[in-house]
């Protein structure tokens, strides 16, 4: 081990004489997964053509097709960039800040959805105080 | 391969984090730091997009494909390409870096030439989205309760929830005489000089017999997200192409044989491969969902 440390030239090239085998492979899976993609966003087109789209079953395509974005963006790291042939623990100091996107994303959505709750809520809702206050002030003016 | 494989029996607390040299290391960390930049935008993109009520149908806003006419609706076709054109580049970047380890110049060249006719083809097919999109004249009822033509900019989107046939009518009604015009010469039957000389009723008739389908103008975030993501992706496949050709010359030119290694092909490569993998998300963020 210590020796392989010392030459990482030897181990640099012996890492990829695998051949061209896996990028074909690899090629194809991620053509195949887009265009499974592609298939489930033909699906919602023809959901939302109807006048009641089925919200449940739109929102679940939607959260398949971003699994299978996730699997495309696996298979490019892993192969196309070769980060699957390092050691774990690169790997690791790659993948784990990266688990703080679940929360990026949890809390921008929460965030754009309280957003649209208040302003649906409150739309309007500055006129109705405009009108209340001078007709309370000339009410006062009289008294 | 090797080096994990030197270190499988070894706890992880134990083994060394970084077998490589160092430049990689780098980039690995350089990788991370780029990633939690970039994911500003589409995490932004989903706050405004959940905070309004009507976002563009990405089925409907992109369904043109290049020489189909303007009658076509084609959705996800153009955007599918485009994507196959990337994978494909990737590939053959990938294979250039395989050609680069086995020291093979020529092999190398080819495979760099087609990564750069990949590139290059992809930014053609965005210059061509853009300008549909930018010259595309879509018939939308603006703030004032009037209908007008617009394109797709970062200053208007036509991109709103359908009108009903009754507010159409009102809309119709409220519009001016110029806009009824233009209106009636995106419809593609009478030149405009022959429009503007119809009377507003005569305008209308003809409008509404033609079955137009009018909108509310949509959210106006839409284009500046658009063209700000695909344009900053673009921007990246630019800068990527670039580099390309200017490894694709130093091989030509025999300096990484001189040199003994291929690694600045591999550099190139995993910065091609990092623009693939933000359009993987460009394109479920835009195109998809």
């Amino acid at each position: 081990m210590s020796s392989q440390s010392s030459s990482p030239e030897i181990t640099f090239h012996a890492e990829h004489t695998g051949g061209t085998k896996k990028i074909w492979r690899t090629f194809w899976l991620l053509s195949i997964l887009t265009i499974i993609e592609l298939v489930i966003g033909l699906f919602i087109y023809n959901l939302h053509k109807g006048d009641n789209p089925n919200h449940t079953l739109v929102l679940a395509f939607k959260g398949m097709v971003c699994i299978l974005t996730l699997a495309k963006a696996y298979y490019i790291v892993s192969v196309f960039m070769h980060l699957g042939d390092e050691v774990r623990n690169m790997i690791m100091t790659i993948v784990v800040p990266l688990c703080l996107f679940i929360w990026f994303i949890a809390a921008f959505l929460w965030d754009g959805n309280s957003w649209k709750v208040l302003r649906n809520r409150y739309n309007g809702m500055p006129d109705n105080v405009e009108k209340v206050q001078p007709a309370a002030k000339e009410k006062g003016a009289k008294d | 391969m090797s080096t994990a494989a030197a270190q499988q029996g070894t706890k992880w607390w134990r083994q060394k984090p970084v077998q490589c040299k160092l430049w990689k290391g780098d980039d690995v960390v350089f990788f991370n730091e780029r990633c939690f930049y970039i994911r500003r935008l589409p995490d932004q993109l989903g706050t405004i997009r959940f905070s309004v009520n009507d976002w563009a149908d990405p089925n409907h806003v992109f369904n043109a494909f290049p020489f189909t006419g303007h009658d076509a609706n084609l959705p996800l076709a153009f955007v599918s390409l485009m994507t196959f054109i990337l994978i494909a580049s990737s590939v053959t970047m990938v294979l250039a870096v395989h050609e680069g380890h086995n020291m093979n110049r020529k092999g190398v060249e080819k495979y760099m030439v087609y990564t750069i006719i990949g590139g290059l083809a992809f930014l053609s097919c965005q210059a061509w989205e853009w300008t549909h999109l930018l010259t595309g004249e879509h018939v939308a009822m603006i703030g004032d309760g009037t209908l007008s033509v617009l394109p797709t900019t970062v200053k208007s989107n036509p991109w709103g929830t359908p009108l009903s046939h009754e507010a159409m009518a009102a809309a119709l009604q409220a519009t001016p005489h110029d806009q009824l015009a233009s209106i009636a010469a995106t419809l593609h039957h009478e030149g405009g000089a022959h429009n503007a000389a119809m009377s507003n009723a005569e305008l209308i008739k003809f409008i509404e017999s033609s079955g137009l389908h009018a909108s509310n103008a949509g959210p106006i975030a839409f284009g500046g997200y658009f063209f700000g993501i695909t344009g900053f992706h673009g921007f990246h496949v630019f800068s990527g192409v670039v580099i390309n050709v200017v490894m694709l010359v130093k091989t030509r030119l025999g300096h990484f044989d001189q040199r003994g290694h291929y690694e600045m092909i591999e550099k190139a490569g995993l910065y091609w491969h990092f623009v693939d993998l933000v359009w993987v998300f460009v394109f479920l963020c835009f195109y998809l969902i």
